[in-house]
């Protein structure tokens, strides 16, 4: 067993640790902003900490980089969809619909 | 893959494929399809059949996602409550056991093919004469071309619908604005999509290029360009596409005629749709590019709609 061998399931560990508690905080927490912050800060983390796994497991560099790539633009999505959707969540409350 | 691992799939794709049918809200009803079309890419990646995948979360789950929810809000606008009225029983009962003698029958279908039945053998036997080396890629585009020219022309066909369903003082205009990015700007929008239109493009012309020699091809690559036009749209960095550009319309029928030319072309070497040998691959991947530009601007169109009349407001 080489460290890598312990690595990877750690971190995979650790990244569904991250993805539990960002559902866990979409299911419990009050209102839109909160649950998109759950959703966006944990989950990336999580995705992050199993794209780290995956770069492990693969072990190329090639490989690492196209995931990294990945991680990256599931970044820049979740963040941009979660500005979104909270003006969305800030306009509906003012207006008092769910619209 | 382990046992646990497709069980639990299997689970999850059944439950949220429930979920969707159960569910008497709409909104709810589109987000269960949406994963359960993602679990479904999982499920053929499981299998590796990873072109199926990626169509079906590009296509099945993302833009077919997309048209249901914008359908939704269109409806809503016009005032629809989107509560559909109580089916009668028998109706129900048929609707069951038509769709379980459907299962049944595919499922037999499907259980008749023997593993050893191996098509793979002849197709890997073939490819080396088109110069690819994607099977896939080999029987949408030479040996069973015919069924792709047509689909091509049926996806077109499925936008003239849409656009046919536009008001008459309606035409020719901009589509309806989601107002998506109302409100202050939508400025991270904006810049999101300002970056995404680009590398769009460039992991469309990527897709189409490794879709002779690996996953990837002209569907997909049509869906990545759609959906960078269209978040560059949602966040204001370009204009909605609009049904009555000509540069648009031009690319439209792009893809198809170059198909249908090159298939005629065929017709003066031996018969319709054969490739000159040697050729193939230049043949094919120059109606790869084509069709993968006929089809993102096709799917970006459908997801625009159809125009409407100044005074209306969606």
């Amino acid at each position: 067993m080489t460290l890598a061998d312990y690595l990877f399931p750690a971190l995979l560990y650790i990244g569904v640790f991250f993805y539990a508690a960002g559902s866990l905080g979409l299911l419990r927490f009050q209102d839109a902003e909160l649950r998109l912050h759950a959703l966006t800060k944990a989950d990336n983390v999580g995705l992050g900490f199993v794209a780290l796994a995956a770069a492990l497991h693969w072990g190329s560099v090639a490989v690492a980089f196209k995931i990294a790539a990945v991680w990256l633009f599931a970044l820049m999505a979740a963040g941009a969809t979660a500005q979104l959707m909270a003006r969305r969540a800030k306009t509906a409350a003012e207006r008092g619909t769910d619209r | 893959m382990t046992l646990a691992f497709d069980l639990i799939l299997c689970l999850m794709i059944v439950g949220t494929a429930a979920a969707a049918l159960l569910t008497h809200n709409a909104l709810a009803a589109i987000v269960f399809f949406i994963v359960f079309g993602n679990l479904l890419g999982l499920a053929w990646l499981a299998m590796n059949a990873v072109n199926v995948a990626m169509a079906e979360i590009a296509i099945g789950a993302g833009i077919t996602g997309v048209l249901l929810i914008l359908t939704r809000q269109r409806l809503m606008a016009l005032g629809d409550d989107l509560v559909s009225a109580e089916t009668p029983g028998w109706l129900r009962a048929g609707a069951v056991l038509a769709c379980t003698g459907l299962t049944a029958l595919v499922g037999s279908a499907v259980l008749s093919v023997a593993p050893a039945d191996d098509l793979g053998g002849p197709i890997a036997a073939l490819l080396p004469e088109l110069g690819i080396e994607n099977p896939v890629t080999g029987v949408l585009l030479a040996f069973r071309a015919y069924d792709t020219l047509l689909e091509t022309f049926v996806l077109l066909g499925a936008l003239v619908a849409v656009w046919s369903l536009a008001p008459g003082n309606a035409w020719p205009r901009p589509p309806a604005s989601l107002n998506l990015a109302e409100s202050g700007g939508g400025s991270v929008a904006q810049a999101f999509g300002r970056l995404l239109l680009p590398l769009a493009l460039v992991m469309a012309a990527y897709l189409v290029w490794a879709g002779s020699d690996f996953p990837g091809g002209a569907f997909q690559a049509g869906t990545v360009l759609a959906g960078g036009l269209i978040i560059a749209a949602i966040g204001g960095a370009v204009a909605w596409p609009r049904a009555d550009n000509s540069i648009l319309r031009a690319v439209l029928v792009l893809g198809p005629g170059v198909f249908l030319i090159i298939g005629l072309a065929g017709i003066a070497l031996g018969r319709f749709l054969f490739y000159p040998p040697g050729f193939a691959k230049a043949m094919i991947v120059a109606i790869e590019y084509s069709l993968a530009l006929s089809i993102g601007a096709t799917l970006a169109l459908l997801l625009a709609g159809r125009s409407v009349a100044p005074d209306h407001r969606s």
